[in-house]
């Protein structure tokens, strides 16, 4: 017998330790199956991770753990990939949003972790559609979240149905949108429906420690049921036989068989790794939207400067606008998402000991990858100083004779050329592809995709999807 | 093995795998479904259990073969006590 760390054949192999890649390991590991998980990064976690700088923590990915639900909530996407990971709810340390808003020149809804607060917001600002309002929740009730069938069908004409006011319309869009839809301007019915019940119904949580909190779960629960993860190994060709994926090669070159692969590194990625695609393979499929995102940690808790909410969706514009950024403008600094990670009831005991505010804007990823490294610093620092403009005028007005800049502690931010290295997304497109393959299945008969391009959205979603691929085709 | 043995391996595989349920005095003719919060996938748990704890196979032809305590006994005690 050779020893583990010489095994060259495994019954299943992951490509990519994010969240669907170990959530997949995880079942395949307490079915007794023998499973490699391969990443080719030294860090797991892909679209959600962390790092430090200068001892000081930071999310790259998690704003909000999203499908919030009380501890005893039953049958829920939460309460469901806990059971079906085995790792018990208080593990999580999740602790409930204060509350957050969609912001838009002539209107803002807040809303909360009960649903009730955004209806009595909608009847409010919008009583000629509150009815239509309460009918679209009753129908995304209704819907499947764990549907693994079904063609796109187009969420703007299906909430048109019940809503006739654009401004509500794109009001709910903003954040459906900037937490999920790989596609401009509209998305698939399904993939609403499920950001709608994760952010409305349910809601938002974060655990005092972050993403990483989630990730070492996942990671130490793989571990334990014997599973085995190979970091700094990326895979470099799916090789192909007839209808069957026969081996990987790796990138330091040596070779690995498995009778099953199931793949977390997107759609047309996985398709371009097969040594039967064209290097070109399904180009029409790439996403186009990226992000850009500032953090800076400043000095204070940000309640002291009266921001007491956990996120705002803004949009300046007349109407929304949620599409790839032109060539040449870089950032599109009219709408985003603002995150103050301290608004989260922590308890009485605990508080993050800096404040930390978070900016995201869509960007276009050709502009900042064809920039010359100091360039690339040069345009992050203006953008940098844009964004927080951006964020000073959508959050409230600061205490008289207080200046932001003056208590600002350190910044970083992220681009797309960012997304891209830590993802391998083509286009550093933060969602994925446009087209989404709900089944899982690919080309090749024992390949298979998990992840953001199985199409589950947000984090939850994506452990889920490693969690029914698993179960649906691989254990 | 007794129907009673096979029925307590059941419920101690329910333990496992959904331990926020209340599995005392689950009534044996009545669906688990109705009694408890299970879905497919905790039923593909319990199975899996049974492949990995006892050895027993079951195809997913006979799932509704374990709708109930009782007709788990029923399809798993022949199982159990042909090994």
């Amino acid at each position: 017998m050779p020893s583990k760390g010489l095994q060259t054949h495994y019954q299943t192999i992951i490509i990519g330790a994010g969240m669907a890649g170990l959530a997949a390991g995880i079942r395949l590991a307490l079915a007794g199956r023998e499973v490699l998980i391969l990443e080719r990064h030294n860090a797991s976690g892909g679209l959600n991770s962390f790092y430090s700088i200068d001892g000081r923590k930071y999310d790259v990915g998690l704003h909000a753990m999203t499908n919030y639900v009380p501890k005893g909530t039953k049958g829920t996407p939460l309460t469901k990939l806990l059971r079906q990971l085995r790792i018990p709810y208080d593990a999580l340390d999740l602790c409930p949003q204060f509350g957050s808003r969609i912001a838009f020149p002539s209107c803002g809804l807040k809303f909360s972790n009960d649903f009730s607060l955004l209806e009595s917001e909608v009847a409010a600002n919008f009583p000629k559609q509150i009815n239509g309002f309460c009918a679209l929740a009753g129908e995304i009730r209704e819907m499947d979240p764990f549907q693994l069938e079904g063609g796109r069908s187009s969420a703007r004409e299906a909430v048109k149905r019940h809503i006739n006011d654009p401004l509500l319309e794109d009001m709910l869009f903003c954040p459906v949108m900037y937490y999920g839809s790989a596609e401009a301007h509209d998305m698939d019915f399904g993939q609403f429906a499920i950001m709608f019940r994760s952010l409305f119904f349910e809601g938002f949580a974060r655990p005092y420690e972050g993403v990483r909190v989630v990730i070492r779960l996942l990671q130490d629960k793989f571990r334990s049921l014997g599973g085995l993860r190979k970091m700094k190994c990326g895979v470099k060709t799916i090789h192909a036989e007839g209808e069957r994926a026969t081996a990987l090669t790796l990138d330091d070159g040596s070779t690995l068989t498995a009778d099953t692969i199931l793949s977390t590194a997107g759609s047309v990625e996985t398709a371009r790794l097969c040594d039967d695609q064209p290097e070109d393979a399904q180009a029409g499929n790439i996403g186009q939207l990226s992000f850009t995102e500032t953090i800076t940690a400043f000095e204070g808790q940000p309640e002291e400067l009266g921001w007491e909410e956990t996120i705002i969706f803004f949009n300046t514009r007349e109407r929304f606008r949620y599409a790839g950024v032109p060539t040449g403008e870089e950032v599109d600094p009219t709408s985003g998402v603002i995150c103050l990670p301290n608004n989260y009831d922590y308890g009485a005991e605990r508080q993050l000991e800096e404040g930390f505010l978070r900016v995201t804007a869509m960007a276009n990823h050709d502009d900042w990858c064809s920039l010359e490294e100091a360039a690339y610093t040069a345009r992050k620092e203006y953008w940098y100083t844009e964004l927080m403009q951006v964020a000073l005028a959508q959050l409230p007005a600061l205490p008289e004779g207080t200046h932001f800049g003056d208590r600002i502690l350190a910044k970083d931010m992220f681009t797309p050329r960012t997304v891209r290295k830590f993802t391998g997304h083509l286009n550093g497109a933060i969602y994925g592809a446009t087209h989404k393959q709900k089944d899982g299945t690919t080309h090749l008969e024992n390949l298979y995709l998990a992840g953001t391009d199985q199409g589950f959205l947000g984090i939850t979603g994506a452990m889920l999807s490693g969690i029914s691929i698993a179960n649906r085709y691989l254990l | 093995m007794t129907e009673d043995q096979v029925k307590q391996i059941v419920i101690d595989i329910i333990n496992e795998i959904a331990p926020d349920e209340e599995t005392s005095g689950l009534k044996d003719e009545v669906a688990l479904r109705e009694q408890m919060d299970l879905d497919s996938m905790d039923f593909l748990d319990i199975v899996m259990e049974l492949r990995k704890q006892h050895g027993i196979e079951v195809p997913e032809a006979d799932y509704p073969e374990l709708a109930s305590l009782q007709s788990c006994a029923n399809y798993l005690t022949p199982k159990f006590n042909a090994k």
